[in-house]
């Protein structure tokens, strides 16, 4: 199984855009919301949170129908399904590979965006904090939309529309939490919330993903 | 026995496809399966795969037995031969790619990407993850597409040493592989295309059934 993380990982660098994609989407994001709003400091420190966790969410969403989409086409993801690794073993190493290339990044550039935003100085270790536990569910989540609509052709806008909804605890909670901690309140309770979302995608999802697969691969 | 297959249906989405299909094959022999286009080879091989469950019958195999090779290469472009053999023999927990390297003639090619390969070479590349894989029975789907006649030879040299260390494999194809041994198994007879009738969703199907 670490040999399919390992793959993942080497085919996102090989290929470009694996870890670019969704990078270069959360930088222009936030960098043209400056733009849109106006640049009154004190408009943008009140909404940077929440366009925060809102640019990471769709950056995380635009990679999504990659994950299991190529191998389904070349015919991987049949080989790997009559080999000894488990599909549940498959989708969490993909989810972990998704989040390798994609929320790991996002978690790493956010403090830079943060300051083009002008988040107040308290929320800058909320914010880490909160993508960084955050982040994974959305993986996580994906993953199962994916496995969901593989072998969809053009299965980007079904996959959308089904994880979408998942995704809204999610964003609240986090949001909540920078914007919280933003303004010098406690964010402890919402960021418990966002690790309590995290663990229990992990737990679940991987199973139904491969459930979802199976199906999928009749 | 390394296979048998007791009463078999197969269906492919909702439409049954075949049915009543029975055979067994014994450790060293090999077992061609013909039928038109869109017979139900495809289907049967990838039921016995494991891939479709069965509608009725049984199929007895050693767990972890079957090998499946279907017409998709099932190969990465971006990586080269070396990565890709490497990669399955540690999916399928094996080591040692070099026999598998050598039956197909693969070492002058190792380090070249598989995108940057003509179609027979990555087939050849695709026939070369059988031997990784360790497995006793093959399962294969038109295996010989775009390869050409020397490499055919290699591909039966390959099936024919397989058989001889007691494997076994069940190949649809439409050329003659002089294989030893081999038993011709026509699946037209067991043609028996309808719509399932427990699938809930047969009736939204019906309209674009064959």
């Amino acid at each position: 199984m670490i040999g399919l993380l390992k793959r993942d990982l080497t085919l996102a660098i090989r290929a470009g855009g694996g870890f670019g994609l969704s990078l270069a989407f959360f930088l222009i994001f936030a960098t043209l919301v400056p733009l849109g709003v106006g640049p009154q400091t004190t408009i943008l420190s009140d909404i940077a949170p929440g366009i925060l966790w809102l640019g990471a969410l769709l950056a995380c969403l635009l990679s999504l129908d990659r994950i299991f989409q190529l191998d389904w086409e070349d015919g991987t993801l049949d080989l790997i399904a009559t080999s000894p690794v488990p599909l549940e073993g498959l989708a969490a190493m993909k989810a972990f590979a998704h989040w390798i290339t994609t929320g790991l990044p996002l978690v790493l550039v956010s403090p830079v965006l943060a300051l083009l935003l002008n988040l107040p100085e308290g929320g800058f270790l909320w914010l880490i904090a909160s993508l960084g536990l955050g982040t994974p569910a959305l993986s996580a989540i994906g993953t199962f939309g994916a496995a969901l609509t593989v072998g969809i052709k053009r299965g980007g806008l079904l996959l959308s529309l089904l994880v979408l909804p998942l995704y809204v605890p999610t964003l609240i909670f986090g949001a909540l939490c920078v914007l919280r901690g933003a303004q010098g309140q406690d964010a402890l309770t919402p960021l418990l919330l966002v690790g309590g979302i995290t663990l229990g995608s992990l737990a679940i999802l991987p199973f139904a993903a491969a459930a979802a697969l199976r199906v999928n691969l009749r | 026995m390394n296979l048998r297959v007791t009463d078999l249906a197969c269906a492919r989405g909702p439409a049954q496809i075949l049915a009543g299909v029975s055979f067994a094959v014994a450790p060293g022999q090999a077992l061609i399966l013909r039928g038109p286009n869109g017979a139900g080879k495809t289907t049967l091989l990838r039921t016995l795969a494991g891939l479709t469950p069965p509608i009725a019958g049984r199929i007895e195999a050693e767990p972890d037995a079957i090998a499946y090779a279907s017409h998709a290469d099932g190969l990465k472009s971006q990586l080269t031969v070396e990565e890709n053999l490497r990669f399955w023999a540690g999916v399928f927990g094996t080591r040692d790619s070099a026999p598998a390297i050598a039956a197909f003639h693969l070492g002058p090619l190792l380090d070249r990407r598989a995108g940057e390969m003509s179609a027979g070479q990555k087939r050849r590349l695709s026939l070369a993850r059988l031997l990784v894989s360790g497995r006793a029975v093959w399962c294969l789907d038109e295996p010989t597409v775009s390869l050409d006649a020397e490499n055919v030879a290699r591909f039966a040299a390959a099936v024919t040493a397989h058989l001889s260390k007691g494997g076994s494999a069940v190949i649809a194809t439409h050329i003659d592989l002089g294989l030893p041994d081999a038993t011709t198994f026509d699946i037209a007879p067991f043609v028996a295309k309808q719509i399932r009738a427990d699938d809930p969703f047969a009736d939204s199907f019906a309209g674009d059934a064959p």
